[in-house]
C-alpha cells in the first residue's frame, strides 16, 4: 500500500507548516503578522483534520473541518475589521 | 416571479450547496433544499441590492476553467519563488485603473487576482477607479497591470456587463 | 492505480500547505508573507480535499462530495481575508519592502467616513448608501 507510505510523510509535512505558522505567531513582528499566522494555522487545521480523517477512514473529522472553515474565516475578518476601525460591530 | 424568486441563481446555488452538506440525492432531501433555497432569499432580500445578470455563460465557464488552471501555475511560480533567494525578491504595488462598474465583477476580479498571478489585492480606492495590488516579485509593473487588464478583467466586463 | 493517485494528492497538497508556512516564516515583509498562506495553502488544502473526496467515494457505499464545500468555501474566502489583512496593514503602515503608494491611494471607506467634511467623503457615502 502506497498510503502507508504517503500518509505519514503528509502528516510530518502539516505539523512542520503547523511549527513555521506557531512560530511566526509568537515573533511576529506586527499585529496583521500575527492574525495571519493565525488564518494560515486554522487552515493547516483543517488540512490535518482531512489526513486524519483518512488515516482513521472515518468521515466524522470532516464535520469539524467545515465548522473550523466557517468560523476561522470570520475570526480573521472580525480581528480585520478590528485593526481598521478599533470596534468590531458597528 | 420577480416577488416569489427574486434571485433564481441565488436558488439554485443554495440548493446545490444544501444538497453537497447533506451529501445525499434522495427526493426528500432536492425538495427540502429547494425549499430552503427558494425561502432564504426572500428572508434575506435586504443584503442582495442588485439582481446578477450573466449574459455570458460560456464565456462565464471558459473564463473558470482559465482561472483554475492559472491557480496551478500561479502556485507552482509562489513556491519556486518562496524555496529561492527571498533576498531577489522584487516586490511593487501597482495601481490598477478599473473600467468595472458593478460591485460583483469586481469583487470577482479582485478574487481572481488574489488566487493567480503572484498578486493580492490590497485595497480599492475609495471612488473605485483603480485597484491596489501587491505583486510578489516583477521587473515590469506596467506590463503586469496590462496582463490583469486583458486577461482578467475583459472578460469580466463582457461576461456582467456589456449590452 | 487509485492508490498512486492519491498518494501522489495527498503529497502534493502536504507539501504546498508546508511550502505556504514556510513562506510566512522565511520571507522579509509582511505583504510578501501574505502570499505563502493565500495561494499554496489553499491550492494544498483543495488537493488534500480532493484526495479526501475520492477516498470516501471509492471505498464507501456512495459518492462523497461534500469536501467540494470546503475548497469552495477556501477559494472563496481566502482572497477576501488576505485583501481585508493587507487593508489593516496599509492603514496601520506596516513597514514594506515595496515602496508604500500614495496616502490618498488608501484613503478607504473607513477613513473616508472619520473625515466627514471633505466632499469626496460625503459622495463617497451617498454611493455605499445605494
Amino acid at each position: 500500500m502506497l498510503m502507508n507510505i504517503a500518509l505519514p510523510i503528509a502528516l510530518t509535512l502539516v505539523a512542520a507548516a503547523f511549527a513555521l505558522s506557531f512560530w511566526r505567531l509568537l515573533i511576529g513582528p506586527s499585529k496583521p503578522d500575527r492574525i495571519l499566522a493565525l488564518d494560515t494555522l486554522y487552515i493547516n487545521a483543517i488540512a490535518l483534520l482531512v489526513l486524519l480523517g483518512i488515516h482513521l477512514s472515518s468521515a466524522l473529522y470532516f464535520e469539524a473541518a467545515l465548522l473550523i472553515a466557517l468560523m476561522g474565516f470570520v475570526g480573521t475578518v472580525a480581528l480585520c475589521k478590528y485593526l481598521l476601525r478599533g470596534d468590531i460591530i458597528e | 416571479m420577480h416577488r416569489w424568486l427574486p434571485h433564481p441563481l441565488i436558488t439554485l446555488a443554495l440548493t446545490l450547496v444544501w444538497l453537497l452538506l447533506v451529501n445525499s440525492l434522495t427526493t426528500g432531501q432536492i425538495v427540502l433544499g429547494l425549499l430552503l433555497a427558494w425561502a432564504i432569499p426572500l428572508f434575506t432580500l435586504r443584503f442582495w441590492p442588485e439582481t446578477l445578470h450573466i449574459r455570458r455563460p460560456g464565456l462565464l465557464l471558459r473564463f473558470a476553467v482559465r482561472v483554475l488552471a492559472d491557480i496551478v501555475t500561479a502556485n507552482l511560480t509562489v513556491a519556486r519563488l518562496i524555496l529561492g533567494r527571498p533576498e531577489q525578491l522584487r516586490p511593487v504595488f501597482v495601481e490598477v485603473p478599473l473600467l468595472l462598474k458593478s460591485d460583483l465583477a469586481i469583487s470577482l476580479l479582485a478574487n481572481t487576482i488574489s488566487l493567480t498571478p503572484g498578486t493580492v489585492s490590497s485595497c480599492l480606492s475609495a471612488n473605485r477607479d483603480y485597484l491596489l495590488v501587491h505583486t510578489l516579485d516583477t521587473a515590469d509593473a506596467d506590463a503586469l497591470a496590462a496582463t490583469i487588464k486583458t486577461r482578467y478583467e475583459a472578460p469580466l466586463q463582457e461576461i456582467f456587463e456589456s449590452c | 492505480m487509485l492508490d498512486l493517485v492519491l498518494s501522489l494528492l495527498i503529497l502534493a497538497g502536504a507539501t504546498f500547505t508546508f511550502i505556504g508556512s514556510l513562506g510566512l516564516a522565511r520571507l522579509q515583509d509582511f505583504y510578501t508573507r501574505l502570499h505563502g498562506p493565500t495561494k499554496a495553502t489553499t491550492l494544498g488544502v483543495g488537493s488534500l480535499l480532493i484526495a479526501s473526496a475520492l477516498y470516501f467515494s471509492t471505498r464507501g457505499e456512495s459518492i462523497s462530495l461534500h469536501e467540494v464545500l470546503v475548497t469552495l468555501f477556501l477559494f472563496i474566502t481566502a482572497p477576501a481575508s488576505a485583501h481585508l489583512l493587507s487593508k489593516a496593514a496599509l492603514h496601520l503602515h506596516v513597514r514594506s519592502l515595496a515602496p508604500l503608494p500614495q496616502e490618498s491611494a488608501i484613503a478607504d471607506e473607513g477613513s473616508a467616513q472619520r473625515q466627514k467634511d471633505s466632499p469626496s467623503a460625503e459622495s463617497n457615502k451617498l454611493f455605499l448608501k445605494t
